[in-house]
């Protein structure tokens, strides 16, 4: 209890310094938003749920490239279900969580795409590799609450994610998406 | 002393229930081994990995085998027993028959059922993604975990006590009760 409203003040004191600030930051609803990877092990797909991220997004569908997005995630949270193969994956040969505890998404630019569609183009960083990449995102408005929803292939060795006798795409495929579904409020 | 009951020897099974018996034997040795191995592997291997998806495919297969050879022993006799057979022993050949049928089908199922619950569909062969039956659940994957290894304990005892009969027939009561299911052995 005590933590949850110490994380409230917390959260209104940022959210009030933010506007005070000038920032167009929205809140984002951690509780509501999920980030997942998927991997393909002999062709099963195999999802994994990060359980810890911060998020920063402001948008505003009427002027997209106004826009802004500021992902960090705590790759040591990665779930696979199983604590025996989530304490693998933090290691050096996937992870390597302790030397490289985030990954990283800023985006650069916004261009909308059709409709309710948008491409973020942004530089994603994991395990230390920074990629350039193009994220298209569906936004969606309801109430007073704004998601947005996408999936991005990604190849895991360009992140060295995968290392040794892993680095053989035969087992687990070099081809990894994250998928995301990040709930804001509405400004 | 024991004497066949008749030169000829008791009826054999069809070619087709001898192929199935044999094929779902080596299958299921296969698929116990690799689980006893994959199983001990420790941490996270590709090997491991790939001993899954092998398992899981045999199991699958074995699932589907044990189904059309149930089908068709429903609806094709089995031969007689010899008939110095004992009653109580009639009646064991018969009940632990009818429990590795349906171990046939229960340990794949619930294998099955334990990767749905895991949330790890399985694919057949790496190419058909066969549906998940159950959602994602871990108090249900931990209980089918237990389900599937006590099961496979179960039937590694009952296969333990069917050769063992196996043998006795043989080499014990020499009633040439093992040439219904190995033609070439008299």
């Amino acid at each position: 209890m005590k933590v949850s409203f110490h994380r409230t003040v917390l959260a209104a004191f940022t959210a009030v310094t933010l506007s005070a600030a000038g920032s167009a930051f929205a809140q984002v609803d951690l509780a509501k938003s999920t980030i997942t990877a998927t991997s393909k092990q002999m062709n099963v797909p195999v999802e994994g749920k990060f359980n810890k991220f911060t998020a920063q997004v402001a948008f505003d569908p009427a002027k997209p490239a106004e826009g802004n997005a500021q992902f960090s995630v705590d790759v040591g949270s990665y779930d696979l279900g199983d604590e025996s193969y989530n304490s693998e994956v933090r290691g050096k040969d996937w992870f390597d969580a302790k030397t490289y505890p985030n990954a990283t998404f800023a985006s650069s630019a916004i261009a909308p795409a059709g409709g309710n569609q948008f491409k973020v183009t942004g530089k994603l960083t994991i395990k230390g590799k920074a990629q350039t990449v193009v994220v298209p995102v569906t936004v969606t408005q309801q109430g007073a609450t704004q998601s947005f929803d996408g999936a991005l292939p990604i190849k895991r060795l360009q992140f060295d994610i995968g290392l040794g006798e892993w680095k053989d795409t035969s087992t687990v495929a070099d081809e990894v998406v994250i998928k995301f579904h990040i709930v804001a409020a509405h400004k | 002393m024991a004497t066949r009951p008749s030169l000829a020897g008791p009826d054999s099974y069809s070619r087709t229930a001898i192929a199935f018996h044999w094929l779902i034997a080596l299958l299921i040795v296969c698929g116990f081994a690799l689980g006893w191995v994959m199983t001990d592997i420790p941490g996270f291997t590709p090997t491991k990995l790939r001993y899954f998806s092998w398992h899981k495919w045999i199991g699958v297969t074995v699932f589907g085998l044990a189904v059309l050879r149930i089908l068709w022993r429903a609806t094709h006799a089995a031969p007689p027993l010899p008939r110095d057979m004992s009653a109580w022993q009639r009646v064991a050949a018969q009940l632990v028959h009818v429990l590795l049928y349906a171990l046939m089908i229960a340990i794949p199922a619930s294998g099955y059922l334990y990767s749905s619950a895991s949330n790890i569909p399985v694919v057949y062969l790496g190419l058909v993604r066969l549906p998940m039956l159950i959602s994602p659940d871990p108090h249900l994957k931990a209980v089918l975990k237990v389900v599937h290894v006590t099961l496979n304990y179960g039937l590694l005892a009952l296969v333990v006590l069917h050769v063992a009969a196996a043998i006795k027939h043989q080499w014990v009561d020499r009633d040439g009760l093992l040439s219904r299911m190995i033609p070439f052995i008299k």
